[in-house]
This record gives C-alpha cells, structure tokens and sequence, in this order.
C-alpha cells in the first residue's frame, strides 16, 4: 500500500495528469463514454465568464481549479457522478471551525489537482497514511468539491449563536417552508455544513467525501449523505441533455455556463442583495431535495399519460406543442375542444419561467438509487440540487405551485430537505494551508 | 387521497382524450390482442397540403400508423369507414413536428384515410383498402354493446356507493358532533370505505377531493386542513412524541360542527354530481379501465406503506375498498377482455384471487386488524402480491380500448 502512495507523490504538477496511470486513463475513459457518451468535454475552465466551452474527446484527465471568483461545481459542466455530504458541527468552538474550513480547502484544492489530501511523503511508517488511497491511479476526472453553510451553522434550534455568527446569517437562509406532500426524513434533513464532490469517476467523489470527513472528525460529523448518477442536468450547451429515472429529458431550460447574464441575474448573490451578510456575495444558494419517485407505478402508467405529465415527448423531448427539444413550449396553442395540447398542470408548464415570474434556477442534480425499501420496490429517485440567487424568490413558489398542482406529484415524494449557503471562491494565487492559508468562507470569519 | 388531486385529475385528464372506444394511440405494438400476426406497419406524413401513407393497402388485423406532423399547425388523423362519416379510429392533437402512434385493429374492407391539418374541415381524404389475412378480427359491434353495458354499470355502482357514503357520513358525523367518539370511531373506517371504492372518481372532482380527504402531511403552510382526516386525528388523538412534539390540542364542540357539517355537505355535491348526465357521459371504457389501476397505484403508495391512515391505521379496509373497486371495475370490462386478450384476464383472474386471499388473513371481525398490527415480513408479502397484481392490470386499459 505504502509504496503506491509513495512513489506516486513526488514530482506532481498542479493541472496536469498526476494521479493516473495509463491503464486508468484509459478505462476511465471508456467508461464515460459507454454512460451514454454524456462524460467528459474537455472544458479547461468553465467559469471563465463568457468563455464557450469547448467540446473534445472526453478527457479523464481534466481539471477545475478550486479557486476562482466562484467556487466551481456549479456552472462547471455537470459530471456524471456525485457524493454530496451534510455535517453537523460537533465542536462549539469557532476556532475550530475556521481551522477545519481551512484543512478542508487545502485537502480539497490538492484532491481535484489530483493529488492526495495531505502530503504523503510526510507520512511516517508507522502512522495511518494521511490519504485513505483508493484514488490512486485514478485520474482527476474533473473532480470539484463546493462547500455551503446550512442555517443551524447561525443559530440552533433555540436560536442560540453557535460561533458569534448570527448576526451574518443572510436574511434568506432558513429552513425551507413546509411544502405539500412532503414526507422529510430528519435523518436525511439539514445540516450546518455540506459538501458537493462532483467527478467523472464515482471512486473519485467519493473519496473526497471521506478523506474530507476524516478531517472534520472531532469538528464536524456527517449528517447525511447522499451518492447520485447520471447527471439528470445540462449546466453547458455543450453537453446533451440528460434523462432522469421517469425516462424523460430533464433540465431542457436550464440556466448554462455560456449565460453570463443569466447568470449574474439568477444564481450569484449580488454585492447588494443583502447588505447583513456582504460575505455572500459572489456566492449562491443551494437549494438540495432527495425526491424519491415511485417509479414501479410511473412505470405502470400508459405513455399517453406519462407524456402528459411531463408535457414533452418521451422520445425526443420535445414540448407537446411540437418542434424539437430546444423548441419554446407553446403553452396556447390549442388541440380538440380548445384545451391547449401542454396541460395547464403538466410539469413543463409549472416549472416553466413564464408560470414562474420568470425565475430560473441552474439546476445541476442527480439520479438515485439506494437499494430498495423491503417492500420489493427500488428506492429511487432524484437528488434535486438547483442553485439560485434568491431562494424564497426562485425556488418557493415554484416548488409551492408545483407540490399542489403539478400532475406528476403523485410519482413524487419528497424525502430529504437542505438549503445552505455557498460563498464565493478563495480568489485565485491565495495561499492555501492547512494552518494559515486562506479558505472557501472565509469572508464570513472576517 | 392522490397527492396530485388539485389539479386534474384522472377523469379530468382522461376528458383531454378521446371518448371513443376502438381507439387508441400510443400503445405498444399489440401482440397481445389475441388476433394473429403482428401488425402491419405504416406511416403518415401530413402537411398543410398533403397526406402522405406509405401504402394504400394493408392486411386486416392490428394496424399501426406512424403519424408524423410535418406541417406548421396542430393535426390529426382518421381512419374513417365506407361511408366516411363513421369513425373507426383516430389520433388527435399531433403538434408541429411531432410522430405519434395510432394502432387499431381493422376487418377487411374499403376506408378512408384523412389527415385534418388545422383540425378544421373534412381534411386531406384518400381512400383505404384492407385486405383479408385470414386474422379474426372481433365483431365491433357486440363489444360496443358489452362496453355500454360495462359504462352503465360502472355509473350506476359509484352512484350507489356515494349514497351509502352519505348515509354512513350522517351517522358518523351524529355520532362525532355529539362526542361519542367510540361510535363514531366504529363507524370511521366502515364509512370510508365506499369513498375508498370510488377514489379515482372522487380525486376527478378537484375541489372536493381536497377538501375531504387531504392528508396533514398533503397541506400547505397556513392552509387550513378539513376533512375526514382531520376528524380521524381528533378521534384517535396522538401523544406529543407522535404529533411533531406538539401537545394534541382537541377540536373544540364548534370545531366538530363545523368541520363534520362540511364533510357532510360535501359528501352530498359528490353524490349529487355523480348523479349527474355530465358525469355518466364522461365514464368510457378507458376511464374504468385507468380507475381500475389508479385504484391499486393507491394501495402501493398510500396503503400497504401504512401513511392513509396514520392515526387510526385503519389502512387495510382501504386496502380492501380500493381492491372491491378495481375488481368491479375489471368485472365490469371483463366480458371485453376475454374476447381480445384471454391470457390478460386468466392472468388478472388469478393474481385478483391471489391477493384477496393474502387480503383475507388479516380480516377481524367485520373489518380488518389495525395496520400497525402486520409484521414486515406480511407488509413485503402484500406489496408484491400488489405488484403482480397491477402490472398486468396496467395493460387493461389498452387491451379493452384497442
């Protein structure tokens, strides 16, 4: 074991193919493309502002930096697999928690260079490795971890300030208001922390989950966690869209990387947008639902009502009103008796942006499975994750409209529930250490 | 309560269809129609000008159009009989740019063909030959006779059941109001019970359904909850540790009033529109058919989970009013199903039984034990028998309406 973590360290480059070997790049690349060709496109740094991605030969090797302006893993064009993760602080020391922000962006910006969480070279003989290993050998595949702050992070339950915070707490962060229909597990509920790793290759997430959470141990704790696949959301034109577990194309009008206005308009917090919580700016919110669908019925229920449902064509996604998938809905144009070929109540049409004040959202979630609940039925479903600027504005209503009036909400049921904050990027050239260096939230500390 | 019943439900949405038997589109190619052969396969290509079809000519049995919308405005597409007017089968609302299915089963004979750009006027016509191919074709007309007879049936057991509803409300809502809660909890779940049996049918009057039967968990933040359920908590009043942590606060004597004279006023508009010439009109063939499944898709995600009835967890007499009312209706399109899928309706025969059966171990007295009372393992042998039962019955719908 020693030795491949050993001769793998030195040398290592930061951007380049470091933690690969031939053979891995190879099969790595070959599995993205047997997920239906939907891995990687080569995109060197999509968040570059107004940058058009380039599309290239899946690259196993790509990756994203953890600095920026913004943290990446939101308009990064969305991989193929996720480990999202919600802590719960467990030290009441504030201290602690800015030196495990701190440890968590080192171990993070060494991770999606391709590199170990902690330096193994360091590593005595006789003490754990300081990575846990089993992403070694593999590639980067574009691996990107962001990182939020749940309201209970501000104040707890009672109201009490946990780390002298509460006064910063933006206005718009609390927990989302009960919506029609849900079922919220708790122990799939909250969170004061979260963690979102994205990557091509699932080993890869998830070994950032867990090297991650094994240095939180004695700060903070997993809550809960969550694996997805298959991306069910394009975040770049580049990439094709996906289908989710009902079968149909998901995320046809997502907000992408290519929209800097939109963007600006509806997924960063804007220097002004609350004047409490400056820190924010540049950041986002995230908005998380574990949306288990009973697809054993879906399945049951004829295509004529599965497509009007969804209101778009199982085959090729396009709205009912007809053209292709990227054709405008026409919500008016009418069939038999008058009643428009798109039902008033079909999802295409309450999530649309014009039945929604024109709110968008970037949505960038995932399909899941987790085993099966004991009554012979699979537990899956969708790992719903959407960052917006303002949520009570972009994803309340919405979801309100939607849990009492959309026709597919009898396939769908909500079990687990999180909104966190995202604060801005640690600006490029900082200095990254696991004892002073600067760290993703640090505005917050400031 | 189906979750998404404020919206449309499954009649309503079923009134966006067509009303004809002896049509459907969109549904797999039929080789389990009983006819022999597998259907023979043609396209379509309508344009503001034209209908284009890849043959003039096709062999009788199962037919499958491929319709593809190739103008700029909504179509459709008819297959119409000798004397044009009569309609044998039809595919509708087909958007610009859009292919859809319409798959019909046609006797030999002489047809037309029409595509209706625009949905206005005769359309674009040609004439249509169907060859002989020695396929038994079912005799139309006596399966129109048996799916009237299956319509008026149908109608007549919902009304039945909503005017036994209504005189099982007034003796619950008499004992509820005037605070005897032990009858009143006998009479809950006995009640209940012929709302259970017609739940689709109630669910597709999307005011009342809500106001009904609406699920705490179903409410929006600040809505106000009304109800059956409502009444069920306040009968079966929960500890602080099953009620969210909040100490259980009773209804006060004006509450009941209010409330149980609501749901009694409601059960009355049901029944009354039930009665109605508006509501038998809607009752087609494919509407029992979707009800019959809609009813067991309730028992998979509401009952045999245990969430209907979490206060009184009398969940397995819905189970068994949910099953009555998909029984009677399959009953009811029974004699259709036989002639043009008798494998369908043996497997459906058994899988009914098998479940019933299952169902019947749990009987006590005149009802069923509580559902807090079934083991996990009795809860798994439910859900699948569930399972094996809905699955074919998914595919009534289609056998029956082909």
């Amino acid at each position: 074991m020693d030795d491949v973590v050993d001769t793998a360290e030195p040398g290592r480059e930061p951007r380049t193919l470091s933690r690969r070997s031939l053979l891995g790049l190879a099969g790595a690349g070959l599995a993205a493309v047997g997920l239906g060709g939907i891995g990687g496109y080569g995109v060197a740094d999509a968040r570059s502002s107004g940058a058009a991605p380039a599309t290239a030969a899946p690259s196993a090797t790509r990756t994203y930096p953890l600095t920026g302006a913004h943290q990446a893993g939101i308009v990064t064009p969305a991989q193929d697999r996720l480990h999202f993760a919600a802590f719960d602080v467990t030290s009441t020391s504030r201290t602690a928690l800015e030196s495990l922000l701190r440890r968590w962006t080192y171990a993070a910006d060494r991770m999606v260079r391709g590199l170990p969480a902690g330096d193994l070279t360091a590593s005595p003989y006789d003490a754990p490795p300081s990575d846990t290993g089993e992403a070694e050998g593999l590639p980067p595949s574009g691996l990107t971890i962001t990182f939020g702050f749940g309201p209970s992070l501000f104040a707890d339950a009672e109201g009490r300030d946990r780390f002298g915070l509460a006064q910063r707490r933006p206005a718009l962060l609390t927990d989302l208001p009960h919506f029609p229909g849900d079922t919220l597990d708790p122990a799939r509920t909250g969170g004061d922390l979260c963690i979102q790793a994205c990557a091509d290759d699932p080993q890869v997430a998830v070994h950032a989950v867990r090297n991650l959470s094994r240095i939180a141990f004695g700060t903070a704790a997993i809550r809960w966690s969550q694996l997805g696949y298959g991306r069910t959301s394009s975040t770049s034109t580049a990439q094709t869209t996906p289908r989710n577990l009902f079968g149909f194309k998901d995320g046809t009008a997502n907000i992408m990387a290519e929209e800097s206005a939109a963007l600006a308009e509806h997924v960063w917090v804007g220097a002004d947008d609350d004047p409490g919580a400056s820190w924010l700016a540049g950041g986002s919110y995230l908005v998380a639902r574990r949306i288990r669908m009973t697809i054993e019925t879906w399945d049951r229920a004829s295509l004529r009502e599965q497509e009007t449902l969804v209101g778009r064509t199982k085959a090729s996604g396009a709205p009912l009103s007809g053209g292709d998938e990227h054709t405008a809905p026409d919500f008016a144009l009418a069939g038999r008796g008058g009643a428009p070929l798109i039902d008033p109540a079909s999802h295409v049409a309450l999530a649309h942006p014009d039945r929604n004040d024109g709110a968008r959202m970037l949505r960038r979630g995932y399909n899941y499975t987790d085993g099966s609940d004991g009554l012979g039925r699979l537990d899956a479903g969708l790992f719903f994750l959407a960052f917006v600027r303002d949520p009570a504005r972009q994803y309340v209503p919405m979801q309100t409209a939607m849990a009492r009036n959309d026709l597919l909400v009898e396939y769908l049921r909500h079990t687990g529930s999180g909104l966190f904050a995202i604060p801005p990027g640690v600006p490029d050239g900082a200095r990254l250490s696991p004892t002073d260096g600067a760290f993703v939230g640090e505005q917050l500390f400031a | 309560m189906s979750r998404a019943s404020r919206a449309v439900g499954p009649l309503a949405a079923l009134a966006l269809m067509t009303a004809l038997a002896g049509c459907v589109d969109n549904a797999p190619a039929a080789d389990s129609s009983g006819t022999a052969g597998g259907p023979a396969g043609l396209t379509v290509e309508s344009t503001a000008s034209a209908c284009t079809l890849s043959a003039s000519t096709a062999p009788s049995g199962n037919l499958v159009f491929t319709v593809t919308n190739a103008g700029s405005d909504v179509t459709e597409f008819y297959l119409l009989a000798e004397d044009g007017l009569r309609i044998v089968a039809e595919v509708e609302n087909i958007g610009p740019g859009l292919s859809r299915d319409l798959v019909t089963v046609a006797k030999p004979g002489d047809y037309f063909t029409a595509c209706k750009p625009g949905m206005v006027g005769d359309g674009i016509r040609a004439p249509f030959t169907v060859t002989d191919s020695g396929a038994d074709v079912a005799p139309t007309g006596e399966l129109a006779d048996q799916i009237t007879a299956a319509t008026t049936g149908y109608v007549a057991y919902v009304k039945d059941q909503t005017e036994q509803l209504l005189t099982g409300t007034e003796a619950f809502v008499t004992a509820y109001k005037s605070g005897d809660d032990e009858a009143a909890r006998d009479l809950y779940a006995p009640t209940r019970v012929h709302w259970e049996r017609i739940e689709p049918v109630a669910e597709s009057f999307g005011d009342l359904d809500p106001r009904m039967d609406l699920r705490q968990a179903d409410l929006a933040e600040g809505e106000e909850w009304t109800g059956w359920h409502l009444l069920e908590k306040d009968l079966w009043q929960p500890t602080a540790a099953a009620n969210g942590g909040e100490e259980y606060v009773p209804l006060t004597q004006e509450q009941r009033d209010t409330y149980a004279d609501q749901l009694l006023a409601d059960t009355r508009d049901l029944m009354d529109r039930t009665h109605s010439a508006e509501f038998a009109a809607e009752i087609s063939a494919d509407a029992i058919g979707n009800g019959a499944k809609g009813l067991l898709d309730e028992v998979a995600t509401g009952k045999v989970t245990g969430e209907e009835e979490i206060w009184s967890h009398t969940d397995l007499w819905d189970f068994q009013a949910n099953l009555d009312g998909a029984r009677v209706a399959y009953d009811g399109l029974r004699d259709v199903t036989v002639v043009k899928d008798p494998a369908l309706v043996e497997q459906l025969d058994t899988r009914f039984a098998e479940l019933q059966g299952l169902l019947d171990q749990h009987r006590a007295g005149d009802g069923f034990v509580a559902y807090t009372e079934l083991d996990t393992d009795e809860v798994k042998e439910l859900s699948v028998a569930v399972d094996a039962l809905s699955e074919p019955l998914s595919r009534l719908t289609a056998a029956v309406v082909l």
